[in-house]
């Protein structure tokens, strides 16, 4: 056991550097300079006082140093659990702008992956034994799953929110309201959260779904299978036996989708002008805004390296297998 | 079984894809539908913990990103309304109408060649209570002399700010540069000593100021991610000395976001003034859908500021005026402000002087030495030159035989700059000027119109303001430093120019004639020389509904005439005036 989870997390902790390392490197090979977009924002008329500004700013944000040093100096912030000042916001800090934007990307992705993730499998392996769903539903399935994130928002923008009108297409609560415990305000919340959550649950649901219909069709024909049914085992308790073996490909899938989902949240969140980790990207990425985007970047990083890290968990508990694994070395 | 499952899939997903692809266009076209259908989608009725609606002003087009600070020096990203709903300026100054009305201050008046006394309004206080004295107007001169406040070259000809008594001012200077004086009279937010006392350097230029203490109208309220709150604040000095009062007890600055959604929010009337770009507004306005604007016919909106292209006179052939104006004479603008804008700009005088400054345009200099849209004199003038076809590919090559192909860069998702490049591209080429459109990305863009490793940029940063001096600073600007950021993109060097600029500055506002004889000498360099070429005016972007307010101002007869903005830096040109001239739609 000890060995196993040592060895996932040498894994991790590699990945984790190189994926950081990354993320620091990418913007500073951007064109353009950050100081300077942000002076020519300021449209100060005269040289002089433009030059002071750019001193103290390269100075400030520790541009002047050379490469190398600023890497170092990235670490060593990074450690300290200071990821800088954003350039774009000046001069929040980038950990208080990642915070804010936080719970509304998670408020979308959790409930968007765990639900389609159920909600999917269940109905997979309900439709692999209903001829007519199976003919009809499941190939609406193929389209969700082949539907980019992106497009899907948007029809659902222009058909519940512009045509029919009953969901808002823009913020996180009305612009009328302030933030409090009042049920108006989580009505509005709700109704802010339930377009961009349903085009993440919608394309997610249609993959998983299919994915197991699948799984279950090919279980259904295994040996396993005839061999309890010619001992008149009923077909419940046949089902049951069928669906544990084939939830173990799609626990591995959603690892392998995590990733996946998390740049379809970006994009949908972009649509929806949700105030979410995608937003701030975006604009992170328009305004060189070096320290948001690796903060930015950094929080996806160990996002999905938690998440894969209890999934690795999760299949330890449902997979007898890795434990006898595991029993033999440990 | 899975025969017939496998026929089936490609007729629905084309099913689906066709009921997609109509519902994808649909939503393409201008939202006609959307007005009716969407009735109150974002905008939810007012409930317990909401602001009123008939109480509140809903604005938007001047946050680009959540308000991160509420500081008054920051004047390029304060939060909408720091200077102007919370902080005041000494004076307020109307473009329109080119006057000066004192604010903060009574009155102000140079007492000497070299001496400016200003006095200050009695009974104004803080929002905090502490009354408002010539130790603030002095204090927020002279955090200037630190080096990274934007006015710190004010320190360069200014010698003194000396307290006379506790609301009067005298200001001594080494030079009397009186455009520049004018323009800060109005542009700088005063900022209380007794709070700001003490406050380094990097406090100053890089706090955040949370909770600003101001002089104004509003007080904050709160923020979020996608919005600015202020809250009308009670015993704001001019509801008794000026008998002003501002209407709207909330102001809610939304956060752009994209097009769509402001349109939207505007045909829903969730929104009461939009200053976005909006592409297509002229339909709007003239179908019924309760949108106005400050003309109802073209060019629509106020104009704001000039477009300028402008030539790397340091590389060939831009060093050449002749090829220079070659090119002005080229460019189809009339396309430009017809087939990319619709008309919502208007073609720029060939002085480049927005419609505001038109007194002092020198009309015999520009009806002589202008240029206009003339692919034919373009080719002549070329053909003088020396610049020929030699190769027959139709594009001209330099006298010396060069291949001339020079590229024309506008920052990428600037969508109607994009367009107009392409326009000015193909009318380029029909007159044998290689000219491509080029869209980095607009950091890039900085980096090389900055360093001058560019061919031709268009640029509009400069504003409206009380002085045509800032345009001609802008164009003449010496000397040429290694990094030309805010002036003179271009690095022409003309010492005459410069020079005339200077003397520009000297010369008093209420001097019309002196300033008239130097600006037209300026005009005469210019389009003798055509360093840059101005293109058009944009619009001072402005789309109001009448849901919750009325008489916004417009051309109409009986209506206000401050431009209807609360963009940054435009509050103290009419904006806060603007909002003491709302009435709420319903009733009294």
């Amino acid at each position: 056991m000890r060995r196993y989870f040592g060895r996932k997390l040498l894994i991790y902790g590699l990945t984790f550097f190189v994926a950081v390392t990354i993320n620091w490197m990418i913007p500073r090979f951007m064109p353009g300079d950050p100081v300077s977009s942000m002076l020519s924002r300021a449209n100060v008329a005269q040289p002089a006082a433009v030059e002071a500004m750019r001193a103290h700013y390269t100075a400030m944000f520790g541009f002047d140093l050379p490469l190398w040093q600023q890497y170092l100096n990235f670490w060593g912030a990074l450690l300290k659990g200071d990821l800088g000042i954003s350039i774009w916001l000046f001069p929040t800090p980038v950990t208080d702008v990642i915070v804010r934007a936080v719970p509304y990307t998670l408020g979308l992705l959790i409930p968007s992956i765990l639900l389609s993730w159920f909600a999917g499998n269940r109905f997979g392996a309900f439709a692999a034994r209903r001829k007519w769903l199976d003919n009809s539903v499941l190939p609406i399935g193929y389209v969700l799953t082949a539907t980019p994130y992106m497009w899907l928002a948007i029809l659902l923008a222009w058909a519940l929110g512009i045509v029919a009108g009953i969901f808002p297409v823009a913020g996180a609560y009305g612009f009328d309201l302030q933030a409090s415990w009042s049920w108006t305000f989580l009505g509005s919340l709700a109704q802010h959260w339930f377009l961009p959550f349903a085009s993440l649950f919608l394309v997610a649901f249609g993959g998983w779904a299919i994915g197991m219909r699948n799984m279950i069709t090919y279980e259904l024909e295994a040996d396993y299978v005839n061999y309890l049914r010619a001992l008149g085992a009923p077909m419940r308790l046949v089902r049951r036996y069928a669906f544990r073996n084939a939830i173990l490909p799609q626990v591995t899938g959603l690892a392998l989708q995590l990733g996946v989902l998390v740049a379809g949240a970006l994009v949908t969140e972009i649509v929806f002008s949700y105030p979410g980790l995608g937003h701030l990207i975006l604009q992170a990425i328009q305004n060189q805004d070096f320290f948001l985007l690796q903060g930015a970047f950094l929080f996806i990083v160990i996002g999905v390296l938690i998440a894969n890290f209890v999934i690795d968990i999760a299949y330890v508990l449902v997979d007898p297998r890795t434990r006898t694994g595991m029993g033999g070395t440990a | 079984m899975r025969n017939r499952s496998r026929f089936l899939i490609p007729v629905l997903a084309a099913g689906l894809l066709s009921a997609a692809c109509s519902g994808g266009s649909g939503s393409s076209t201008p939202a006609a539908p959307a007005g009716d259908a969407a009735g109150g989608g974002a905008a939810a009725p007012a409930g317990g913990g909401a602001f009123p609606r008939n109480e509140t002003l809903y604005t938007s087009g001047t946050q680009w990103g959540p308000p991160a600070n509420w500081n008054p020096l920051r004047e390029w990203d304060f939060a909408t309304g720091t200077k102007g709903l919370a902080y005041e300026t000494l004076f307020m100054y109307d473009p329109n109408t080119d006057k000066f009305s004192p604010w903060l201050a009574e009155s102000g008046d140079w007492t000497g060649d070299l001496e400016y006394t200003l006095k200050l309004r009695q009974g104004v206080t803080w929002s905090d209570g502490k009354p408002f004295t010539a130790d603030d107007v002095i204090f927020t001169f002279e955090l200037g002399k630190m080096e990274t406040v934007p006015y710190h070259p004010l320190w360069d000809w200014m010698k003194s700010a000396e307290k006379v008594d506790d609301h009067t001012v005298k200001f001594t200077f080494a030079t009397a540069n009186h455009q520049e004086w004018a323009n800060h009279l109005y542009s700088r937010a005063i900022v209380p000593k007794h709070l700001w006392e003490g406050r380094s350097e990097d406090e100053v230029m890089n706090g955040v100021n949370e909770k600003p203490v101001g002089t104004g109208p509003y007080a904050y309220q709160s923020h979020d991610q996608d919005r600015m709150v202020w809250v009308k604040r009670d015993g704001w000095w001019a509801t008794k000395a000026l008998n002003k009062d501002v209407k709207p007890k909330y102001i809610v600055d939304i956060v752009n976001s994209s097009n769509e959604v402001a349109m939207g929010l505007l045909l829903q009337k969730g929104l009461d003034l939009s200053n976005n770009f909006l592409p297509g507004i002229a339909n709007l306005v003239k179908g019924n859908f309760g949108i106005k604007t400050f003309y109802d016919q073209p060019p629509y909106m106020l104009s704001a500021n000039t477009t300028w292209m402008w030539f790397n006179t340091a590389k060939k052939p831009m060093d050449d005026k002749e090829f220079r104006k070659a090119v002005a004479y080229a460019i189809d603008t009339k396309k430009i402000v017809e087939g990319v804008y619709g008309n919502l700009v208007k073609a720029s005088d060939p002085s480049g002087l927005l419609p505001q400054w038109d007194k002092y345009v020198d009309k015999n200099v520009t009806s002589t030495l202008g240029f206009s849209y003339n692919p034919d004199k373009a080719k002549q003038l070329l053909a003088d030159a020396g610049y020929k076809d030699r190769n027959g590919d139709g594009l001209v090559e330099s006298p010396s035989g060069a291949k001339i192909s020079l590229k024309l860069i506008v920052p990428a998702g600037w969508t109607d700059w994009m367009e107009a490049a392409r326009v000015i591209s193909s009318s380029a080429k029909a007159a044998g000027i290689d000219i491509e459109a080029d869209f980095p990305d607009y950091n890039a863009l900085v980096d090389v119109r900055n360093q001058g490793k560019f061919d031709l940029v268009l640029n509009n940063d400069k504003q409206l303001a009380n002085t045509p001096w800032l345009y001609y600073d802008y164009l003449f600007r010496l000397p040429v430093q290694k990094l030309q950021s805010t002036t003179n993109y271009g690095r022409y060097e003309n010492k005459r120019a410069w020079e005339l600029t200077q003397q520009l500055d000297q010369v008093k506002p209420e001097d019309l004639p002196g300033m008239q004889k130097i600006a037209s000498e300026l005009q005469k360099i210019q389009l003798e020389d055509m360093p840059v070429v101005p293109l058009w005016y944009n619009g001072l972007w402005s789309q109001t509904t009448n849901g919750a307010w009325k008489n916004w101002p417009s051309s109409a007869p009986n209506t206000p005439k401050y431009p209807p903005t609360v963009w940054r830096n435009w509050l103290e040109m009419g904006g806060t005036l603007m909002l003491t001239e709302l009435q709420p739609a319903s009733g009294g």
